[in-house]
């Protein structure tokens, strides 16, 4: 479905991020795996995909900071000659009730959650514009639709990739490059191992299809917007939740 | 010099943006005179870069209006 493409993934070594990367290289694509701390599991998904057949990198880098957004784009353009897919997944948490949250709390997640998508698609739309195609999926979150206490700054964020989303996808269209945001439910990784168990009973209880989700559940949404066959969607949030929004 | 580089625009410009040579004069407005829009500009200045393998900074590309305006930045920073 994505043979010969090119797809760069940021936070790609762990969680929802690693299992994109390899349904991308799975269906044929070329992947970057970006990471900011975790060289050894980056590495791990690097050499499963080339166990696998496929080509793939890892690429150094902190999508908060613009010359790094820079640097990973170039670092896939340089590789394998294109960029056709973007997958603005890298994310933290720092989650703190609102009266309790720490400016520097606030300001982390923002900017690697947020400001993070804005850097590097700002990095990848130059050559996908003169490509006239290109695929832009921003990971977004159910919470940033219906907000979640304990994480004023995470649902902040998440709210402002939907808006960014939309945007990007009216100022890019007439380049034929798409934009779409895929909003997860709750999925088993660290990141959700680490919420309180308040949170997550809560959160379980609203499940209609009473399972958590899994990493894989997220990465063939992914991997259906990055293909061609998704050539007429723009600017959509596709939630993957097990209908816990509606 | 300058009307080597204008010659180069001028196919760029004729190139992308559909209009007619003889439509390129120094004074054309490219959003005004030549039916370019915002990011037609921007991909202007990309292809411009390329050809002329130069950068030119976002903020020097916000004041380019006119073909004249990029021949005369080409010329002074080549």
């Amino acid at each position: 479905m994505l043979k010969d493409k090119v797809a760069l993934v940021t936070g790609g070594s762990r969680g929802i991020g690693r299992a994109i990367c390899l349904e991308l290289a799975e269906q044929g694509a070329k992947v970057v795996v970006n990471y900011a701390g975790s060289q050894a599991a980056a590495e791990e998904v690097v050499a499963l995909i080339k166990e696998k057949g496929g080509e793939a990198v890892a690429v150094q880098g902190d999508v908060a900071v613009y010359a790094d957004a820079e640097k990973m784009v170039s670092a896939t353009t340089e590789t394998f000659g294109r960029i056709d897919i973007l997958v603005n997944n890298a994310g933290i948490t720092r989650d703190n009730l609102l009266i309790r949250m720490k400016e520097d709390e606030w300001d982390a997640v923002l900017n690697t959650n947020l400001k993070g998508v804005f850097n590097v698609t700002k990095a990848a739309a130059r050559p996908m514009m003169k490509q006239r195609v290109g695929r832009i999926i921003n990971i977004t979150s159910v919470v940033g639709l219906m907000g979640n206490p304990g994480q004023a700054n995470y649902v902040s964020a998440k709210a402002g990739v939907i808006g960014l989303t939309k945007s990007n996808a009216k100022e890019l269209a007439s380049r034929g490059i798409t934009v779409n945001a895929v909003a997860p439910g709750y999925i088993e990784t660290d990141m959700t191992d680490n919420l309180g168990d308040d949170v997550k009973g809560k959160l379980f209880e609203a499940i209609p299809l009473s399972r958590l989700g899994r990493p894989e559940d997220i990465a063939n949404a992914v991997s259906f917007l990055a293909s061609d066959r998704s050539g007429y969607i723009t600017g959509q949030v596709l939630t993957v939740d097990g209908g816990m929004v509606m | 010099m300058s009307a080597e580089i204008m010659e180069r625009v001028k196919n760029i410009v004729v190139d992308r943006l559909g209009v007619e040579a003889s439509d390129v004069t120094l004074e054309a407005s490219f959003k005004e005179d030549l039916g370019a829009d915002s990011l037609d500009v921007v991909e202007l200045v990309m292809e411009l870069e390329d050809e002329f393998d130069m950068e030119i900074s976002d903020e020097d590309a916000e004041k380019i209006n006119t073909v004249g305006d990029v021949v005369t930045y080409i010329a002074s920073h080549k």
